[in-house]
């Protein structure tokens, strides 16, 4: 009997497939319709402080090979995503709370508010590379990483995790200092800083110029990410960038993930993916005499 | 991948409608929509209007967005991707078709292709929009205005009830005001008539993935934007509220 069970700290998740922050995430609605799509667990929109619009459309580009998207963090704030959350709770799967801030103050505000309504953890983004003064603008600096991740890890009592950017020289540098913060687990990678024209009208498409990339473009990118991580890191990682298939997923566990998150697929694929992707692990890992996620965890590793 | 596109011709529709006619070569089925870019100012989502191998969408002005796309000109361009959404069925039920303003906008294509009866509702008779065009092709086409300055005084859901008590049909296919397609609905369950509705939401990404346009379990852009009447039965938020930009729930 093949067991897809996942833990990360207290958050026990029936298979490894979390839903990625940004994706059908921002109604608790939309959260159980996940859940129910087969999602072992599931990570909100990012949440802030305060109700944020986000960026004027056009917000999104389709390419043959993923999007390029600048949402700009939009989110009803953390009182009002608070009820939301509590809509839900006892909740069929975990919900895991992606929160943004401007500072230590602000994450601790918006974690402990989540914690409250019924999250099992949480997800910092420090990695958003179409927001200004957020995410990825905090999230390349080792130094300011460590402090927010310390402010947050004291701050709760669930699991704290941190999506990294692959914006940056040297992710582990930035794995490395969410791992001496206190940090939980790292999630990488969020989308590559990216941008596209319109050769017409002689402009960038999105409203916000810049955008992040996602979806199977970036997944050689991903995988590269979580291999480095693994070799330095001993919290476990959380893969995530271009995820479609088993194939996909058994590539970012053997790299040395825990377990991995699914975004653009859901639009790609339909939220189907979520039981295509653990029905085919599940039949890889019964053929090739992986009895559980842990045999096969980091098998790519020498 | 956003396309720009060649405005061919602008026909004035009614006092506040145009439709923009416009090159642009994809399969599209009725009830199916678009992102339109205005370059500089927003993207939109609008319904198309006339699905031949010339293209057409049929926009009211209502903001800063469609305010530009009346202001352009044959020759001109705009950006378009899509075309998106599950649009209507095509099931052969005898069948009423209700528009309350602007909504009538997408049931054109299907007027074109299927046989229907039509009820066209708006505010009053300068607001009526495409009566002449749907005469070409239905036998039964009545209107009303809230001001009884065309058709029968009262609206759209009013004209609908008594169409649908004088008549025998077993389906309506319709568009227009939330509200108006709210009493609509109770008016058909109340008679066992089988729905085809499309709704509209805030829209962000229009692929399916980013959530902006739920309406209860459902994704507007991609479930929809034309529901029946049993999964209708089931979206929590019909006809009482929607999401604004940033997620919040407010009233309709």
């Amino acid at each position: 009997m093949i067991d897809l069970a996942v833990e990360i700290g207290t958050i026990r998740m029936s298979n490894p497939a979390m839903l990625a922050s940004g994706v059908m995430d921002e109604t608790g609605e939309a959260l159980v319709r996940m859940m129910e799509a087969g999602a072992g667990a599931v990570v909100t929109k990012s949440i802030g402080v305060a109700a944020h619009d986000g960026h004027p459309n056009p917000c999104l580009v389709e390419l043959p090979h993923g999007y390029v998207n600048a949402m700009g963090l939009p989110n009803p704030g953390m009182d009002r995503f608070a009820e939301e959350l509590r809509t839900i709770m006892p909740a069929p799967a975990p919900v895991i709370a992606s929160v943004y801030a401007a500072d230590e103050e602000g994450f601790v505000a918006v974690a402990a508010a989540m914690e409250d309504a019924g999250a099992a953890g949480v997800e910092m983004n420090l990695s958003c590379p179409h927001a200004a003064g957020f995410g990825m603008e905090l999230g390349t600096d080792p130094a300011r990483v460590r402090s927010m991740v310390e402010a947050v890890a004291s701050s709760v009592s669930v699991p704290v995790m941190a999506k990294l950017t692959p914006n940056t020289a040297d992710i582990t540098a930035i794995g490395r200092a969410v791992e001496d913060g206190g940090g939980d687990a790292v999630v990488a990678i969020n989308t590559l800083r990216a941008m596209c024209i319109s050769p017409e009208f002689a402009r960038p498409v999105l409203s916000n110029r810049y955008g992040g990339l996602s979806g199977p473009a970036v997944r050689p990118v991903g995988v590269r990410a979580v291999y480095d991580l693994r070799r330095e890191l001993s919290i476990p990682i959380v893969g995530v960038g271009g995820i479609e298939t088993w194939r996909d997923a058994a590539e970012y566990i053997m790299a040395g993930a825990s377990c991995f998150q699914v975004g653009s697929a859901v639009g790609r694929r339909g939220p189907e993916v979520f039981r295509e992707i653990t029905g085919g692990l599940q039949a890889f890992m019964e053929s090739h005499g992986y009895a559980e996620m842990k045999d096969m965890e980091a098998a790519a590793h020498d | 991948m956003i396309e720009a596109v060649v405005i061919n011709r602008v026909e004035a529709e009614s006092k506040d409608c145009l439709t923009l006619h416009f090159e642009w070569d994809r399969p599209v089925s009725p009830g199916q929509f678009v992102m339109v870019w205005i370059p500089g100012l927003d993207e939109v989502p609008m319904s198309i209007s006339s699905i031949g191998p010339e293209k057409a969408m049929t926009v009211r002005r209502a903001g800063e967005a469609t305010e530009a796309l009346h202001a352009l000109s044959p020759g001109d361009r705009m950006g378009v991707r899509g075309p998106y959404g599950n649009g209507f069925e095509l099931n052969g039920m005898r069948t009423l078709a209700v528009g309350g303003g602007v909504g009538m906008a997408p049931l054109m294509p299907l007027l074109r292709t299927m046989y229907a009866d039509v009820a066209i509702g708006a505010r009053s008779a300068d607001e009526l929009l495409f009566e002449e065009e749907a005469r070409r092709y239905c036998d039964k086409v009545e209107t009303s205005t809230d001001d009884g300055s065309r058709g029968m005084r009262g609206n759209a859901v009013q004209l609908a009830e008594r169409m649908m008590d004088e008549g025998d049909y077993e389906q309506v296919v319709a568009c227009g005001p939330e509200v108006m397609l709210y009493h609509l609905f109770r008016a058909c369950e109340a008679r066992g008539v089988h729905c085809q509705m499309s709704l509209e939401r805030y829209m962000k990404c229009a692929v399916g993935l980013c959530g902006s346009c739920m309406l209860g379990k459902e994704r507007v852009c991609i479930d929809g934007p034309v529901f029946d009447s049993a999964r209708l039965r089931a979206l929590s938020e019909f006809g009482r509220s929607k999401r604004d930009a940033a997620g919040r729930s407010v009233g309709l």
